[in-house]
């Protein structure tokens, strides 16, 4: 059990028995004020983003991997390679060490993973009851790749999108883990470090114009925002949108839209229309793309909107879901 | 056997619909169907002489006012943990909804089904555990289990405060009130699997309306829907089940013994109808210790709409979302006024949701990632 960590003799211990021997490597090891890091010529992208998540571990992942896949990943989608990331963690007392070391090694395989040092971090102990178990801030930066030309203003007309896998497996594994949840799926969350496949996508040639990685707020949400950024109306296709049949099943029985639910591990990439197959097939040649999908295209409907054409072949607004979406009651 | 597909039920229904020569108007009775015929693409594709009405089919939004009050002042108590469905927690009641009491400190826990909430009580035995147990006899039977369970198990402090509504009192209400003109009803799949499709043989004999049982695919709902219209072209009213494969006609025998064994049909007040004789389950005698408006000594009060809402007209049928002056200008999913625009199954919510509808006062959202 965590007790308090004033800065005194408890967190030097706390960093060097729990932190230091996960994590190490020649950035992180002089536990300076501040890493010093060889700088590249190149452009420098350089993201931040706070993790809180209920149970701190669930099916398929944890708070550690997620907070390191969340940050590798904005660096991957915006065109970076990631170089270093920083590891902010704010524990509450009464957190179990068996669950600390599992998460800190949890970040330790997510990193090597991603091929990315945790070259400086900062620990802090709160009351309990004033912590959330645990919450973890990670920044990053990251070298731009110069092959991409990442831009949502050459969007035009006729550009294909498409997805790098399954929908709504993190956000189901998470809500069955959750406490109350009186169901269990096999739903494991997909959460996963993006800049492999990414860079492969890079490699393809392709004339990539845009990349985001669906998470909270699904697929909708981020297709709802680039709708009303680019001012042009997108179109997906139902029956195109990978997803498994288990995660189909359980969104049916919650009530819940598929499209609205989180996503992990995921990129939707809008690409010029003749480039479509050759993005695909190097999404599929990768094990985190098998189930890549050419999921929809952008058009010139007026006024911008995000539609779906469903199974059934009609039509429906997509719209971005207005926070976290309730399971409803029958 | 070849399949018909949707596309050729969509054609069939155009064809009697044009057959007809007038506008026919379906009421769907339950919230499920609303979002399904949106969700699915279905409602675009049907002929504009073909109107679906929403009926008075979400829980949520025809549980009255008083009620949500009641369940407020509940979780306003220290010693009370509410455990609720979660499209419960947004409704707004004269104080502030659920929602709001949770961030002044109310212990408000949303919960999948009423055995959660047992076990929560039995997990913590210093506190008085509400359940909020709303639906029609798709959650009443869950409901009933739940009681049946506490009381094997000699669990205390667990308590329901009672807002189950019947589907069938409902639509006779409706129709006995005769302001909404109904030419048949496309009947709910689930509520059907406990009722059975008998169940709504008053409405075909004592209204001369035309029911038709249907699930919520596609398919089930276009095939519904046109053996409506065709029965309706030819001047016919009759009980059909297209959903034979779940729905039987005597329904599901051993979950209605056990609502039976623990409620007993009640008056209940409903959003903007008012009291419905025997359309509410109350608990039996024997089983009134688990009663939260009996342990706390509380009553429901009167149901009153918010100013400007007209969820009370929308759930009867008798006006359309966009009718309403607060719709997707004061009244969003993001802050709702009446409950239609909170749950997942409210027609306001699936009109704004999935409807060709522009926000019309500009709501600026922080991009979240």
């Amino acid at each position: 059990m965590l007790a308090h960590g004033g800065g005194g003799e408890l967190t030097g211990r706390l960093i060097a028995e729990h932190f230091l021997p996960r994590l190490r490597n020649q950035w992180l090891e002089p536990l300076g004020d501040s890493a010093v890091l060889p700088w590249t010529s190149s452009a420098l992208a350089f993201t931040t983003d706070s993790h809180v998540v209920q149970p701190l571990e669930f099916p398929g992942g944890d708070i550690g991997r997620l907070a390191v896949c969340g940050t590798v990943n904005d660096l991957a989608v915006a065109g970076a390679v990631p170089l270093a990331l920083s590891l902010a963690v704010i524990m509450e007392e009464g957190l179990p060490l068996k669950v600390l070391d599992r998460i800190i090694d949890s970040i330790a395989a997510a990193a090597a993973e991603a091929n990315v040092s945790i070259a400086t971090g900062d620990t802090k102990v709160v009351e309990r009851g004033r912590g959330d178990g645990m919450i973890i801030n990670t920044a990053g930066v990251g070298s731009l790749r110069e092959s991409l030309s990442l831009d949502k203003r050459r969007i035009i007309p006729g550009d294909a999108m498409v997805l790098t896998g399954l929908i709504a497996e993190h956000g189901l594994a998470v809500m069955s883990a959750r406490e109350g949840l009186a169901f269990q799926t096999a739903l494991r969350s997909d959460v996963a470090p993006l800049n492999g496949l990414i860079e492969q996508m890079a490699a393809s040639g392709a004339d990539i114009r845009f990349m985001r990685d669906p998470t909270r707020g699904g697929l909708a949400g981020l297709l709802a925002d680039l709708c009303v950024d680019i001012r042009l109306s997108i179109e997906i296709e139902e029956t195109a949108i990978p997803i498994s049949r288990t995660a189909r099943h359980t969104a049916e029985l919650l009530g819940l839209d598929p499209v609205t639910v989180a996503n992990e591990g995921k990129c939707v990439a809008v690409v010029a229309a003749e480039d479509a197959g050759k993005l695909l097939e190097a999404c599929r040649a990768h094990p985190l793309g098998r189930q890549a999908a050419i999921i929809g295209r952008i058009t010139d409907a007026a006024p911008p909107i995000v539609e779906m054409i469903t199974d059934a072949g009609g039509r429906r607004v997509v719209q971005r879901p207005y926070g976290e979406e309730l399971p409803r009651i029958c | 056997m070849s399949k018909t597909t949707p596309r050729q039920l969509v054609e069939q229904i155009a064809d009697a619909v044009s057959r007809a020569d007038r506008t026919i108007r379906l009421m769907e009775v339950c919230g499920t169907h609303t979002v399904a015929l949106f969700r699915s693409g279905v409602k675009s594709l049907l002929p504009n002489a073909l109107r679906l009405i929403s009926g008075p089919g979400c829980p949520v939004c025809v549980t009255s006012q008083g009620y949500i009050d009641a369940a407020c002042d509940l979780a306003g108590r220290e010693d009370v943990t509410i455990c609720t469905y979660g499209d419960m927690v947004r409704v707004p009641g004269r104080r502030g909804s659920l929602e709001h009491r949770r961030a002044e400190g109310a212990d408000v826990l949303v919960v999948y089904s009423a055995r959660d909430a047992v076990s929560h009580a039995a997990a913590h035995p210093d506190r008085k555990v509400v359940f909020l147990a709303v639906g029609f006899e798709t959650t009443a039977p869950a409901t009933a289990a739940a009681v049946l369970e506490a009381e094997a198990k000699g669990i205390t402090n667990f308590f329901i405060l009672s807002g189950h509504k019947l589907v069938i009192p409902a639509m006779q209400a409706l129709l006995s009130a005769g302001d909404v003109p109904i030419d048949g009803f496309l009947c709910p799949g689930h509520v059907s699997v406990v009722i059975g499709a008998n169940a709504y043989a008053p409405i075909v004999e004592q209204y001369g309306k035309p029911c038709v049982v249907a699930g919520f695919e596609p398919e089930q709902m276009l095939k519904g829907i046109l053996h409506l219209v065709r029965q309706i072209g030819r001047g016919e009213s009759r009980l059909e089940n297209v959903y034979s494969a779940a729905v039987t006609n005597e329904g599901n025998v051993a979950a209605r013994r056990c609502m039976e064994q623990v409620f007993v049909p009640a008056d209940s007040i409903w959003r903007a109808m008012g009291t419905i004789p025997g359309s509410g389950l109350e608990l039996r005698e024997p089983f009134r210790p688990f009663d939260a408006l009996v342990h706390f000594g509380l009553a429901i009060g009167p149901d009153y709409d918010p100013p400007g809402c007209r969820c009370g007209e929308v759930i009867q049928g008798k006006v359309e979302p966009d009718q309403c002056n607060l719709f997707a200008r004061q009244c969003t999913p993001a802050a709702p006024v009446g409950p239609c625009m909170v749950s997942s199954e409210g027609t306001c919510a699936a009109w704004y949701k999935y409807g060709r509808i522009q926000a019309k006062s500009p709501s600026t959202q922080a991009r979240s990632s």
